[in-house]
């Protein structure tokens, strides 16, 4: 971790070695740089939003080491070394990732801002494994906002490719039991 | 977001090093402190753009030896300050020992916010007062001496309990709020040594110091937090969180509620703690103390309340939190009474087919 520059007041940058949707990137960037601002602006992967930029509506989600995380609410510096997954790196060349296709089967967005956010969400929602019902996946998914209100077709995409979706769970198609998960 | 120099050190002495002199004895949340430790970074890095927070430099320590959660020796939990929240909340030992832990800090953030959000950082979090974060307004926890605004302003997310004519934010912590009714141990390390801090003693109360949140100096590391053994309450918790909006926000007050109920279905020991209602999570020995061999009814519950909320006063448009209060420890104590209610999943009475608990 040898600064560039010594001088405090200096525009001090730092090496960063990140792995980003399976390409290697080596790069020097500056303490205060956030990890959304790199991918925006210096690798031109705008599929990550800038919604809030203060973490309240997931529009910047992206997966690093398979977690969703907001990444406007970390600096880029922190991640050095980290596998960063964004939405442009979801599909398998031109076979959407079988989210992506739910979304568009359920009709899951109008507007598509907070989409990406929505489908790295998601994506970790399901590596978590913590959400089975309607209901827990309203609840886990309660870190991304949509202005267009798509909410039920969105949490009837995630359902639609959860695994062990065939097996009966009389709970997951219950109408939803306000207050029952985290009250 | 000012420019900032970055360090990132290997292990705990190095860390200690790196944060150097304290600046003030008592500055662990002065604005601009020369060095500040960051984690997850979810509070400090928003404080940050917005000015609030002015660091010269950031000590990163999320690639110390500090993730741990493990069983301790005498019956207890050690979580390392590293651990997340998120790990923490889905931990085996913590969701069948804990519960009451597990469900505060799922009822807290969003899940990106809980995989990137420390234990020892959600210790540190700063109140979510509007005036503390719009700097055209005098706040006396950002700009000591420059006067509190929320006094006569918005006020509905504001202390009922414990403030002081400087500052009448809350501590907007779930997790703290558990942390305290289990009573946690705070363990710190800095170059003066190692120490331990009771949980109670951890936060403060503005009084006419509010700028400062904790009794941490500004050179100390949060290494872990241990909890003593709880398994007796562990059938008889909830976590009770009243809010605007049914999830991803912060409480206008939540209740964590734990009994020690015997064979013959009589209270043995309570824990009553509340949060978003003080500068600290909101805890008295004596409102516990009135449940012990009472009879588990809503008279009981109530006289709990009533020593609980002793003193309460409200600001004006947070009046209402003075009875939404009361009537949420009523509520929790019912509830954890009855045990159906685990908060980390349905009721217990419907099928739950892949717990595995």
């Amino acid at each position: 971790m040898n600064p560039s520059s010594s001088a405090v007041s200096a525009p001090l940058c730092y090496p960063v070695s990140l792995r980003i949707n399976g390409q290697q990137y080596r790069l020097e960037i500056q303490a205060w740089v956030s990890l959304l601002d790199l991918l925006r602006d210096r690798l031109d992967l705008t599929g990550s939003k800038k919604g809030c930029d203060h973490g309240q509506c997931g529009a910047c989600t992206v997966l690093i080491g398979g977690r969703r995380v907001n990444s406007c609410l970390t600096l880029a510096v922190m991640q050095d070394g980290m596998d960063i997954t964004t939405v442009e790196g979801l599909a398998a060349g031109q076979a959407l990732h079988p989210l992506q296709q739910a979304f568009i089967d359920r009709d899951a967005f109008q507007c598509g801002y907070c989409t990406p956010g929505q489908l790295c969400s998601a994506v970790g929602l399901i590596n978590e494994g913590e959400a089975r019902t309607r209901d827990e996946v309203r609840e886990l998914m309660s870190g991304n906002i949509c202005r267009c209100g798509a909410y039920p077709q969105i949490t009837s995409a995630v359902l639609d490719i959860l695994p062990n979706a065939e097996t009966a769970d009389p709970t997951r198609d219950a109408p939803v039991v306000v207050g029952t998960v985290p009250a | 977001m000012n420019p900032i120099a970055y360090s990132r050190p290997a292990s705990i002495p190095e860390a200690i090093g790196a944060i150097g002199e304290p600046t003030d004895a008592s500055s662990a949340t002065r604005a601009c402190a020369d060095a500040k430790f960051i984690a997850g970074g979810t509070n400090l890095t928003d404080l940050m753009k917005l000015h609030i927070m002015r660091p010269a430099q950031l000590v990163d320590i999320n690639r110390l030896d500090l993730a741990r959660i493990e069983a301790s020796e005498d019956g207890g939990i050690a979580l390392g300050a590293l651990a997340r929240n998120a790990d923490t909340a889905y931990h085996p030992l913590v969701r069948t020992r804990y519960p009451l832990l597990s469900s505060a800090i799922l009822a807290g953030a969003s899940p990106q916010i809980r995989n990137m959000a420390t234990d020892g950082g959600n210790l540190m979090q700063r109140t979510r007062c509007y005036y503390f974060y719009d700097r055209a307004t005098p706040c006396n926890k950002r700009e000591p001496g420059s006067g509190c605004s929320a006094i006569g302003g918005l006020t509905r997310q504001h202390a009922i309990l414990g403030a002081s004519a400087q500052c009448i934010a809350t501590h907007p912590s779930d997790m703290c709020v558990a942390l305290a009714a289990l009573d946690a141990t705070v363990h710190v390390h800095s170059k003066r040594g190692a120490r331990c801090i009771a949980f109670g003693d951890f936060h403060r109360l503005p009084g006419d110091r509010a700028d400062l949140d904790n009794t941490l100096a500004q050179d100390e590391l949060i290494t872990r937090i241990t909890l003593p053994d709880a398994d007796r309450f562990a059938a008889h918790c909830v976590y009770l969180k009243l809010r605007d909006r049914l999830s991803y926000a912060f409480a206008l007050v939540s209740v964590a509620a734990a009994l020690d109920v015997d064979e013959e279905g009589r209270i043995r020991e309570a824990r009553l703690a509340l949060g978003s209602v003080a500068h600290k999570p909101w805890r008295r020995p004596d409102a516990e103390k009135v449940l012990v061999g009472a009879p588990p009814d809503a008279d009981s519950f109530g006289r709990a309340a009533d020593v609980l909320l002793e003193g309460a006063k409200g600001q004006g448009a947070n009046d209402f939190k003075i009875p939404l209060a009361h009537r949420a420890i009523v509520r929790a104590l019912k509830v954890a009474y009855a045990g159906t209610v685990t908060n980390l999943r349905h009721h217990r009475s419907l099928p739950d087919p892949g717990a595995g608990e």
